[in-house]
C-alpha cells in the first residue's frame, strides 16, 4: 500500500477544499479520530463522502468475529478543485466557461464542479446542460475534443441523490487533451440526455450503459439492450443486482458462491 | 436462417403449414409477412419472396457463420445482390467480466482482463494494471526492466494480433495460402508467449506494480530469433498479397470510411490512419517509456480495406523494430516495485507440479520468519486498498484505442472497471462501411475492422 496521506500521488496546486461530511450514525466520526487518518485510502476531511465502511470483511451479516467490527471508515471520492488546476486544465475551464458564457448559459449554473485528481480533469456537469457543455466542447476551435471514447456508468449507492453516474472520455486530437465529463442521475429518475447527435459513436455506448445501469438516455434513436438479451429483467451491473453463481465442492470442502464467500472489504 | 423477428422454431398460428400457399410456415404480423424457413428449397422460397409485392429481404448472417469473425450476427436486408441496410447483433458472447471484476482483488484482476479481447491479452493487461498503478500513485514508481518487457510484449502481441487479422481476411476472401502463413508465424509469437509466461493465451502475466515474475532463461535469444525469421517472413506477404491483383481487387475501395466517419463514429486504430491521420497513443500519449522508442506511425489515404491491409503489415514492421530495441534496453533489475505492500511477496519458480511459490521462500516464511508468513497470507488473501477516485488509461492496441475506466472506493476489490474496448466502437462503422456495396464485400469491411467478440462483448 503506498503511503495514505493527501501528499502522495499528484495533487492540484492548492489542495481539494474542505467539505464537511454528513456524521456516521454510531457518533464515531473517523476524520477525528486520531488513529483513523493512517487507515489507507484516507483523504481526511477532503471530497465527497459516498459511504462508510465497517468492520474488515464484507458481509454485514454480523458475521465478523475478528474483532475488527467496530473498525468505521467514511469513503470519500476526491473533492473539488480550486484554481489555478494546473497546466493547460486552467486553459480548457477558461474556454469552456467563455464559450458557455456567450452562449447564455452561466457556467455555474452548467458546471457543478471541477476536480483535478491523478492528473486527470473531471467536470461534473448538470445533466440537463450535458448536450449542449457536449457541443461546446467539440466545436469550439479553443477546446476541439472531438473523440468521445464512449460513457461508461457507475452505480453508487452511498451518493443519496445522485446514485448513478455517467462518465464520458472526451479527447482532443487536435490539442493532444483528455478531459472526463460526470454527470449524475438519482436512482428514481434515472435520466440522462442522449449526446448520440454530437458524438454518433456513443450510440452503442449509450445502449451498454443502459443495459446495464439503466440509465435512460432521453432523444437516444434507438435505446434497447444491446448484450443481455431484449427480455432481461433487471440491470446487471448495478451494486444490488447480485453476481449470482452457485457453491462448488472442492476437496470436500463447500465453497460458496464468490459474492457469498467471506472477503475483505 | 430466419427473419430478424426470431421465428426459427415458429410454427404457423393455427398448426397448418402451407394454408396460405407459402412455404415452410408463413405468418402475418404488423410488419408484412414473415416466413419461417428450416432447410429447404430456395426456388419455393424465391418464388414466394418474388409473389410478394415488396422486394425487401433481410438475411441474417451469423452469429454462427465461418466469415463474421466468431458470433457475431449481421442482419443485412439486400436487394438482389446489393446490401441496403446493414446492422450488427452482439452479445453473443457476453460473459459479465466486468461484473466479475467487482468481487476479486485488485491483483485477481488480470485474469479476467486478459480474457476479454483474446488476441490482444497483453494490452488488457496492461491498460489495466496502468490504471490500477495511477490509481494507487506508484506510476513512477514501475522498475525500467518490467516496462521494457512490457513494452516488448505488447509489440509481439501486435504481431500476432494483426497477423489473424491478415491470416482470417484472407481466409475469407478464399486465399488460404494467406491464412496458413499467418498462423505459421503467430505460432512462434504464441510460443514466445509460452516460454515467458507458460500459457500462450490468457496470460495473467502483467501485474499492478509491475509482472508476475522475470523473463526465464533463453527468452531474449528466442525472441532475438524470432526477430530474424519475421523479417524474413514479412515480405512474403508482401509477394503474396500487396501486388496481387485479385487480391486488390477485392480489397480496393471496399469499406470505404473518410476521416469524418471515422471521428463522427469514434474509429480508431488502422481504420483511422486508412483515412490519412497519424494518430496514434504510443506518440500522442505515450505509456510505459514509449516515447524512447523510434518508430514509425504507418498511414494510408485509402480509407478502404487495401489501406488497412498495408497498414497492419507495415505496423508489423515497426514493432520489430520497436522489440528490437526493447532487447537492447533490458537491463538487469527488478520487475516489480519495491513497495512490499503492493509487490507479490515471492518470485514464483518452475516446481514438479507446474509454476507456483519459490521453495526458498516457502522455507524463509516456515522456517524462519513469522512476519514475512503473515505479511505474504495477508496479501495473498486480502490484496492491497487502492485509494478511492477514478482514473482513465488508454493504450494504442492492434485495433484502437482500448481505454479502461477503473474506480475505486477504497477496497481491496475494484468498485468498477470498464473498457472501452476499440473493436466494440469500431464494429459500428460496419453499417457506414458496407450499405451501398455487395453482400461479398460485407465480408471484406467486416474483416478490415478485425472485430474480436470477445473484445466487443466482454
Amino acid at each position: 500500500m503506498s503511503d495514505p496521506k493527501p501528499t502522495e500521488g499528484p495533487k492540484p496546486a492548492e489542495g481539494p477544499k474542505p467539505t464537511e461530511g454528513p456524521k456516521p450514525p454510531n457518533g464515531v466520526n473517523p476524520d477525528k479520530d486520531l488513529g483513523a487518518q493512517n487507515l489507507p485510502g484516507q483523504r481526511l476531511d477532503h471530497g465527497e463522502v459516498i459511504g462508510v465502511r465497517r468492520g474488515m470483511f464484507g458481509p454485514n451479516n454480523g458475521g465478523d468475529t475478528t474483532g475488527y467490527g467496530r473498525l468505521v471508515r467514511t469513503v470519500r471520492l476526491p473533492g473539488e478543485a480550486t484554481r489555478p488546476y494546473g497546466g493547460w486544465f486552467d486553459e480548457v475551464a477558461d474556454e469552456l466557461e467563455g464559450a458557455l458564457e456567450e452562449q447564455g448559459l452561466l457556467p455555474e449554473n452548467a458546471i457543478e464542479k471541477t476536480v483535478v485528481d491523478r492528473g486527470e480533469l473531471t467536470f461534473h456537469i448538470a445533466r440537463e446542460h450535458l448536450p449542449r457543455v457536449a457541443r461546446t466542447l467539440r466545436d469550439d476551435p479553443a477546446l476541439r475534443f472531438e473523440l468521445c471514447t464512449g460513457v461508461s456508468g457507475v452505480h453508487l449507492p452511498g451518493d443519496k441523490g445522485r446514485e448513478l453516474h455517467a462518465v464520458y472520455h472526451l479527447r482532443s486530437i487536435t490539442h493532444n487533451r483528455l478531459i472526463r465529463l460526470e454527470v449524475s442521475a438519482p436512482d428514481a429518475d434515472p435520466h440522462v440526455p442522449s449526446i448520440v447527435d454530437v458524438y454518433p459513436t456513443n450510440d452503442w455506448h449509450e445502449r451498454e450503459t443502459y443495459d446495464f445501469f439503466g440509465l435512460i438516455f432521453d432523444g437516444h434513436p434507438a435505446l434497447t439492450r444491446i448484450m443481455m438479451p431484449d427480455d432481461w429483467q433487471g440491470f446487471p451491473q448495478r451494486k444490488d443486482y447480485p453476481l449470482g453463481g452457485i457453491p462448488v465442492e472442492y476437496k470436500g470442502a463447500r465453497i460458496p458462491a464468490p459474492d457469498q464467500r467471506r472477503s475483505y472489504s | 436462417m430466419s427473419t430478424p423477428n426470431g421465428t426459427a422454431n415458429g410454427t404457423t398460428p393455427n398448426g397448418t403449414a402451407n394454408d396460405s400457399g407459402a412455404p415452410a410456415g408463413a405468418r402475418e404480423t404488423t410488419e408484412g409477412t414473415v416466413y419461417t424457413v428450416t432447410g429447404g428449397d430456395w426456388a419455393e422460397i424465391a418464388d414466394a419472396a418474388k409473389r410478394a409485392d415488396d422486394e425487401r429481404i433481410v438475411v441474417n448472417m451469423g452469429p454462427q457463420h465461418p466469415s463474421t469473425h466468431g458470433v457475431l450476427r449481421l442482419i443485412l436486408e439486400i436487394d438482389g445482390e446489393t446490401v441496403t441496410e446493414a446492422r450488427c447483433g452482439i452479445g453473443y458472447l457476453h460473459t459479465g467480466i466486468e461484473k466479475n471484476l467487482e468481487f476479486r482483488n485488485w491483483t485477481q484482476g488480470t485474469t479476467f482482463v486478459t480474457r476479454m479481447d483474446y488476441l490482444t491479452p497483453f494490452f488488457n493487461e496492461t491498460a489495466y494494471c496502468l490504471g490500477v498503478e495511477r490509481l494507487l500513485g506508484i506510476e513512477e514508481q514501475v522498475p525500467d526492466r518490467a516496462s521494457v518487457i512490457r513494452v516488448m510484449l505488447m509489440e509481439l502481441n501486435r504481431i500476432s494480433s494483426h497477423l489473424v487479422a491478415i491470416a482470417t481476411g484472407g481466409m475469407e476472401l478464399g486465399a488460404t495460402t494467406i491464412m496458413i502463413y499467418g498462423f505459421r508465424d503467430r505460432e512462434m509469437v504464441l510460443d514466445i508467449f509460452e516460454l515467458i509466461t507458460g500459457l500462450r493465451m490468457n496470460h495473467a502475466y502483467v501485474r499492478p506494480g509491475g509482472l508476475a515474475q522475470d523473463l526465464p532463461p533463453g527468452a531474449v535469444d528466442q525472441v532475438r530469433e524470432f526477430v530474424k525469421k519475421m523479417r524474413r517472413n514479412l515480405p512474403e506477404y508482401d509477394k503474396l498479397a500487396t501486388g496481387n491483383p485479385i487480391f486488390k481487387g477485392r480489397m480496393e475501395g471496399i469499406g470505404h470510411l473518410d476521416l469524418t466517419g471515422c471521428m463522427a463514429l469514434g474509429a480508431t486504430g488502422p481504420i483511422l490512419r486508412s483515412a490519412g491521420l497519424p494518430h496514434d497513443l504510443r506518440k500522442a500519449q505515450p505509456y510505459c517509456g514509449y516515447e524512447n522508442y523510434d518508430f514509425d506511425v504507418p498511414t494510408a489515404d485509402t480509407c478502404d480495406a487495401y489501406g488497412r491491409f498495408l497498414i497492419r503489415l507495415d505496423e508489423m514492421r515497426q514493432s520489430l523494430r520497436i522489440v528490437e530495441q526493447c532487447l537492447d534496453r533490458l537491463q538487469p533489475g527488478p520487475v516489480m516495485v519495491a513497495d512490499k505492500k503492493i509487490a507479490w511477496p515471492a518470485q514464483l519458480a518452475l516446481g514438479p507440479d507446474g509454476l507456483g511459490n519459490s521453495l526458498d521462500h516457502i522455507k524463509k516464511i516456515m522456517g524462519t520468519s513469522m512476519e514475512a508468513l503473515i505479511h505474504h497470507f495477508k496479501l495473498v488473501t486480502e490484496g492491497f486498498r487502492v485509494p478511492p477516485g477514478q482514473a482513465y488509461v488508454a493504450v494504442e492496441s492492434p485495433k484502437g484505442e482500448l481505454g479502461v475506466h477503473v474506480v475505486s472506493d477504497g477496497g481491496t476489490r475494484p468498485y468498477r472497471v470498464h473498457f472501452r474496448d476499440p473493436s466494440f466502437t469500431n464494429l459500428q462503422a460496419m453499417a457506414a462501411m458496407c450499405e451501398g456495396g455487395m453482400v461479398a464485400d460485407v465480408i471484406v469491411a467486416v474483416a478490415s475492422i478485425d472485430p474480436v467478440m470477445g473484445g466487443v462483448d466482454r
